[in-house]
């Protein structure tokens, strides 16, 4: 079975195309989504074992040779990404059964989010660079449909800003790639690490990656260039902005560890110092927006951008601690941003609105999301033994290990400013007087409320057993930081 | 011929850049046009020019124009090809909704809305 | 608003088929020589657009009374079907199958699984363009 590393991929893709064909029957719609992620769930796990056991895995579209066909490697980073990518978007589709309304389900909701499912693995998963272009650009398509999809006023305002911002960062990424094409004469990943370690990374080259940087980081909402985020993604309704949240900054992210580990490594005085520079100040920029709104959803999308500069802080510190932690850390970041996207979605269906002020006493009527959301936010502020606390740890440790000391005092100050900003939704949502309430559904509740708990217990687990999953991190960044490994798996003839 | 197409690449990116700082949608979904048409452009140059025959299975040529930049930048149009048609789409829907093509007027936030 | 476009329409009736038999000539063009499923779609969309100029939506749909984004669901499984199909034989995805095979009629043509592919191009690009062209021309 060469192609099982491409099942991830082409099955979504599939059931997207099937579901085009049942418009009007929604109940098909909700099944055939459901069965298709769970068949792309489980052709991922075999796919985690078989690179467990036999390493990196490589394969060439189209029987060409390796650096002139397209090449797709799945190595512990991709598949461990891909895996989760496909749980989250479990969850949050059987959370949009009850939220999203009947309206956008006809709209080709499902179909949309298959497709973006597609791009976002495509993405983990290419050897190629231009691939990389070619499937985000497959799931910017899918993202563009659901960010305007229900056609509200605001929506389509914000979508504007969305695509435009997009459109332009693709267009640098197609003269990106040309520039570097230009200088190394090939596109397949694998070889262009070969060939710039054979030419030594001269200026150029460093220029080209600060151009890298430059696209990946608009994608990744990177400081400065996050500032399309808060309000793009405010927008949407929230199962739509959960799965934003949850995959759409870590393609970003994933891109920028790619090419920082594989390609720009030896000049890392240049390259890494910038991106050690502009993570921490997307963490500071992050800090201070997650504590100036009183809204909601604002509130946990600066805390995306704060994830986004621990995540790059760990990647760009280049030793064995930084990159275990940055992995442990984005894997948790994904669970919990999605489940602590879901939780509020269940909040603001319930008091009606996404401002604080506004809100009280939900304690009183609805504890246990009030536990739930408590448990979550511990979490994403990485209060030991739950799961945002070993990664972070290993962040820290890697940062005195390579003597950043005050960068590290900053991402330990972060901590307390993302637990004081999503305690805040705490205190502000759940204690005080009540305030009135629409009468809703309690069993739309209850039925909204059982994928947020799934997620938050898978949170739990795996900041529990983290011990368990320390082998499949310590291989992921075994590759990043041993590019040769990717190297033989794809040119190995 | 490259330094001609590099300024011909520059005043693309040029137009693109003054048409999207405009406020009209139309001009700016113009200005995403001409920007992905110098990006294209830039690939078809920075795989250098040269080369006589097309890049085609033949008998005793040798001197063929590199095909990886042709096959790159098919791509690279259909896809901006696909994107520019959503964008129309999309930006007619927005005028339909908001009466105004004037993206000063669609400035706001959630406190304002 | 009713305008007396006789000639207009009654040049269409002809041009249309002109066009699109030109479309189908480029599609199978691309076997060999420059052509292919993107441009043919791109004429036959042409060809259609002109129908739609001519006349108005509703006639035209009522001449082609297919759900377009049905015709990009079908093009869609086409392309990854043909390229699918190379699972089931355990080789490397999309790669393609050809040879020459002696046709009736035709006499010896070589056949290649790409113009599978192709044809699945052809009905995306006509389904999604014609879809594109119906949202916004639908509401005036």
């Amino acid at each position: 079975m060469i192609n099982l590393l491409l099942l991830p991929i082409i099955l979504p893709f599939f059931f997207a195309i099937i579901l085009l064909f049942f418009k009007e029957k929604i109940q098909i719609q909700r099944a055939l989504t459901l069965i298709g992620l769970v068949i792309s769930f489980i052709a991922s796990v075999v796919l985690m074992s078989v690179v467990k056991d036999n390493g990196v895995q490589s394969l060439t579209l189209g029987s060409w040779p390796a650096p002139f066909g397209i090449t797709m490697v799945s190595d512990m980073v991709s598949v461990l990404l891909v895996t989760t990518s496909i749980v989250i978007t479990f969850f949050i589709v059987m959370y949009s059964f009850i939220s999203i309304g009947k309206e956008r389900e006809r709209f080709y909701y499902y179909p949309s989010v298959l497709f973006l499912l597609t791009g976002v693995n495509g993405a983990f998963t290419t050897g190629d660079i231009f691939n990389m272009f070619v499937f985000f650009e497959v799931l910017l398509m899918a993202s563009y449909v659901l960010i305007v999809l229900g056609g509200e006023k605001k929506q389509l305002r914000e979508s504007i800003k969305y695509i435009l911002v997009n459109v332009i960062s693709s267009a640098l990424f197609v003269a990106t790639i040309a520039l570097l094409y230009s200088v190394i004469g090939t596109v397949n990943m694998a070889d262009i690490s070969v060939k710039i370690t054979e030419i030594g990374q001269p200026g150029i080259i460093t220029v080209i990656a600060v151009l890298f940087l430059l696209v990946f980081g608009i994608k990744g909402a990177l400081f400065p260039l996050y500032f399309w985020l808060p309000g793009s993604y405010a927008a949407p309704p929230m199962p739509v902005l959960a799965l934003f949240g949850a995959l759409l900054t870590k393609v970003g992210i994933y891109a920028i560890t790619r090419t920082y580990t594989l390609f720009f490594i030896h000049d890392l005085s240049v390259t890494h110092e910038l991106l050690y520079v502009l993570s921490i100040l997307t963490i500071l920029a992050g800090c201070i927006g997650a504590l100036a709104y009183f809204d909601l959803k604002h509130i946990m999308i600066y805390n995306i951008v704060i994830a986004v500069g621990v995540i790059l802080f760990g990647v760009a510190l280049m030793n064995e601690s930084g990159m275990t932690g940055a992995m442990f850390y984005l894997i948790h970041d994904m669970i919990i941003k999605g489940a602590l996207f879901l939780l509020i979605g269940i909040i603001i269906a319930i008091t009606g609105t996404s401002n604080l002020r506004q809100m009280g006493g939900l304690m009183k009527t609805h504890a246990p999301l009030g536990w739930m959301y408590l448990i979550a936010a511990f979490g994403l502020a990485g209060i030991p033994p739950l799961s945002g606390f070993t990664g972070k740890l290993l962040i820290v440790k890697g940062a005195f290990e390579a003597g950043h000391v005050w960068g590290s005092i900053i991402i330990l100050a972060s901590s307390l400013i993302v637990l004081l900003s999503v305690i805040r939704i705490f205190i502000y949502a759940f204690w005080g007087e009540p305030v009135e309430l629409k009468t809703t559904n309690r069993r739309a509740y209850r039925k909204m409320i059982i994928p947020a708990t799934v997620l938050v217990v898978l949170s739990i687990v795996y900041g529990v057993g983290s011990e368990w999953f320390v082998p499949y991190m310590s291989d992921a960044s075994k590759v990043l930081l041993n590019p040769s490994l990717y190297i033989d798996a794809v040119l190995k003839e | 011929m490259e330094f001609v197409m590099s300024i011909i690449i520059g005043i693309l990116f040029m137009a693109a850049v003054y048409l999207i700082l405009s406020r009209s949608l139309l001009r700016i979904i113009l200005g995403t046009g001409l920007l992905s048409h110098g990006a294209h452009l830039l690939i078809l140059t920075m795989g250098g020019l040269g080369g006589t025959s097309p890049p085609v299975l033949a008998e005793g040529v040798t001197d063929y124009a590199d095909p990886l930049p042709q096959a790159l930048i098919l791509t690279a149009i259909v896809i901006s090809f696909g994107v520019t048609a959503f964008i129309l789409v999309l930006f007619y829907r927005t005028y339909a909704e908001h009466q105004t093509d004037n993206m000063n007027l669609m400035k706001g936030n959630d406190e304002h809305d | 608003m009713k305008t007396n476009d006789v000639i207009l329409q009654t040049g269409t009736k002809v041009v249309f088929f002109i066009i699109f038999l030109f479309s189908i000539h480029i599609f199978f063009a691309g076997h060999f020589a420059p052509g292919g499923g993107f441009v043919g779609g791109l004429l036959t969309t042409a060809a259609i657009v002109l129908l739609l100029l001519a006349f108005d939506l509703k006639t035209v749909q009522k001449a082609l009374p297919f759900n377009f984004m049905i015709v990009v669901a079908i093009g869609l499984l086409l392309a990854l079907g043909t390229a699918a199909g190379s699972i089931i034989f355990n080789v490397p995805f999309f790669t393609h199958a050809f040879g020459d095979f002696y046709l009736p009629l035709f006499g010896e043509s070589a056949l290649h699984t790409a113009m599978i592919f192709d044809a699945g191009v052809y009905l995306v690009v006509v389904g999604s363009t014609i879809t594109m062209i119906q949202t916004i021309g639908g509401d005036s």
